[in-house]
């Protein structure tokens, strides 16, 4: 049981002739709540799809719970897949469902529920994103930007997950409508003792959720440690990240105060 | 991993049921019904519920310890203040306003009548406006000759009508071959061999040469203009045209339209050759009528006008499978069940309007180019 959430070890990625990550590895402890920074380009999508087992690295190993992602026949690979959940960036709903049934998908693919179990089950993961039981008749055309990430937090956790992955989780989204998932997360992430990592470009959200932070630079993990540990780094990248003139402000904001440099 | 199990345990004083083990979906979801039987017995009669035990909980075994309880708290409950939250979230959730299906209005079946024909209608009329828009197009591009979009006729036209060739030989030349074997077999019985020229040359000229490839040209180009106008709405591209100052009519439906009213007509008398082709192999190897016989007489049994009546066919077929198409890719609404159905609704309606418009050209030029 003691095993991290996620362990990669010298993963290497190639697209072209381009290395995207060379000899990057990184742990991560049940509980905690990270989050993956880097430029544009850097390849945090990349190690996030990677991590969830839709993209294949070129080197290197990921284990999740302790155990590979491929191999050991249909059932393991399947079991495992259902010990995290994956909330995209645009959602990722699927569009002919309405809401119910999109959060409701997952539960009938196990096939040993009844149909009174699912809608006693996706009306209390409704209500656990704060949204009310009318609003699953609609259909994800008809949501609004922030109510396409809280259904498609529910249906991440219609499986009850120990490892929840979100890729730019506030994106698209204004402050307040931000600032409100954010907690959100942060409040079933605490009360279900999930495990969080996110890929993020927006400071605010980094301060306010992860209790620690990975910074994707020159093909590796260049830095992994607590927001404070991370901004006395001198190194450029960080500097332009986190001791911005805009970025300032967002961290005075969340309690943080950055060294003057 | 220890597994989710319910212990009764008879004392003075009551009941003591306890509960322990992992209650969670991994666990419970196998053995739901059996866990489920056993806390409908354990449930029956008072108790007191030791919940303390229990090594991990989340939603999914807490509703189904929640359903065993009927919904409510037990009156004596031992649990961690952790896993009571669980059960309070439950109970919250079974508090909110439940969705209220709206109530069955008593004109109920008038309505559905109505509102189909409300839609048919509403596709009528929105097909007669793409039609008048596409007028008004023409009549712009006439008056404005530089604003032609030709590059996006040239790609269509090499889309729809060069890479159809292929297929379109195939098809016509194999019907050539199956509808004279066919005519042999019944012009041998009455020794009227020569008539097979008259009955390839004026069916396949006239009649089923446009419609053929009008049919194929509906499943093969009609359902991918439909399927790319929808993909671009869903993705917003329609609408970034539009600020940007481009028309859509003229820079998306215009070119469409015009590439296979131009494109038709030849894919006609090229499917169409073909298939003579086809007959005329065929009829040398059933009736042994040479190829030479088959050249001098076909033009005599069959009058030109057959084939322009086929050409001018072709052309009106394929501006209405274009128009078709991308009256039904402008109806795409965001999400792919709408994608899907329009694409087919797209092929079926074309092939329908082409059988339409068939039957009025057959009535319309009942007269003309068939030997007295």
């Amino acid at each position: 049981m003691n095993a991290p959430v996620i362990r990669i070890e010298d993963l290497a990625t190639r697209f072209g002739e381009v290395w995207i990550h060379n000899g990057l590895n990184l742990e991560v402890a049940r509980g905690e709540l990270v989050s993956l920074v880097g430029g544009s380009g850097s390849g945090k999508t990349t190690l996030l799809r990677q991590v969830i087992g839709l993209l294949l690295p070129n080197r290197g190993s990921i284990e999740l719970f302790g155990e590979p992602l491929f191999g050991g026949g249909v059932a393991r690979e399947r079991a495992l897949r259902q010990r995290f959940g994956v909330l995209f960036q645009h959602g990722a709903l699927f569009s002919a469902f309405n809401v119910f049934d999109n959060i409701a998908f997952p539960l009938r693919e196990l096939k040993r529920y009844d149909d009174d179990a699912i809608h006693d089950l996706v009306m209390l993961k409704l209500s656990m994103v704060e949204l009310l039981p009318r609003h699953g008749n609609l259909m994800p055309s008809e949501l609004s930007g922030g109510m396409v990430k809280r259904v498609a937090l529910a249906r991440a956790l219609a499986l009850e997950p120990e490892l929840l992955l979100l890729d730019e989780p506030t994106a698209g989204l204004d402050p307040d409508r931000s600032d409100s998932f954010v907690r959100l997360i942060r409040m079933l992430s605490e009360e279900l003792g999930l495990t969080v990592m996110l890929v993020t470009h927006d400071l605010d959200t980094l301060a306010a959720l992860s209790t620690r932070v990975a910074v994707l630079a020159e093909q590796r993990i260049l830095a992994y440690g607590s927001t404070d540990e991370i901004m006395r780094i001198d190194h450029p990248f960080i500097r332009n990240f986190f001791l911005s003139e805009r970025s300032v402000r967002a961290l005075q904001h969340s309690g943080f105060a950055p060294l003057p440099h | 991993m220890s597994l989710a199990r319910i212990e009764l345990t008879e004392q003075q004083g009551g009941r003591l049921i306890r509960l322990a083990g992992r209650w969670t979906l991994a666990t419970t979801s196998l053995r739901a019904t059996e866990l489920a039987a056993e806390m409908d017995v354990a449930a029956n009669g008072d108790g007191t519920w030791d919940c303390t035990s229990i090594e991990a909980l989340d939603s999914a075994g807490a509703m189904l310890l929640w359903r065993g309880w009927g919904r409510t708290f037990p009156p004596v409950l031992l649990i961690r203040p952790e896993h009571r939250r669980v059960f309070e979230r439950i109970d919250h959730a079974d508090h909110e306003p439940r969705a209220k299906p709206p109530p069955l209005s008593p004109l109920h079946g008038v309505m559905v009548i109505g509102s189909a024909s409300i839609g048919v209608l509403r596709h009528l009329l929105d097909f007669v406006a793409l039609i008048g828009q596409f007028g008004l197009n023409v009549v712009h591009v006439f008056r404005f000759p530089a604003e032609l979009p030709r590059r996006e006729i040239s790609a269509n036209l090499f889309k729809s009508g060069v890479r159809a060739m292929p297929v379109t030989a195939l098809v016509g030349f194999l019907i050539g071959v199956v509808l004279s074997y066919l005519s042999a077999l019944q012009l041998k019985q009455f020794g009227a061999d020569i008539f097979i020229v008259n009955i390839i040359g004026l069916g396949i000229v006239r009649e089923l040469g446009p419609v053929l490839v009008a049919i194929l040209v509906a499943g093969r180009s009609g359902s991918a203009m439909t399927a790319q106008l929808g993909v671009m709405r869903v993705t917003e591209e329609i609408d970034a045209l539009a600020t940007m100052g481009v028309p859509r009519g003229l820079r998306l439906i215009f070119p469409k339209v015009v590439a296979l009213t131009i494109a038709m007509p030849l894919l006609v008398l090229w499917a169409t050759s073909i298939a003579l082709i086809g007959g005329m192999v065929s009829a040398q190897m059933q009736l042994d009528i040479s190829y030479g016989f088959f050249f001098q007489t076909l033009p005599r049994v069959v009058p030109a006008a057959n084939l322009w009546i086929g050409l001018a066919k072709g052309a009106v077929f394929g501006m209405f499978v274009a128009l078709v198409a991308c009256h039904f890719g402008l109806r795409v609404r965001p999400n792919t069940e709408s994608l899907s159905s329009n694409t087919t609704a797209s092929v079926v309606s074309a092939i329908t309007v082409v059988i339409i418009l068939d039957a009025i050209f057959a009535i319309a030029t009942r007269g003309i180019g068939l030997p007295n």
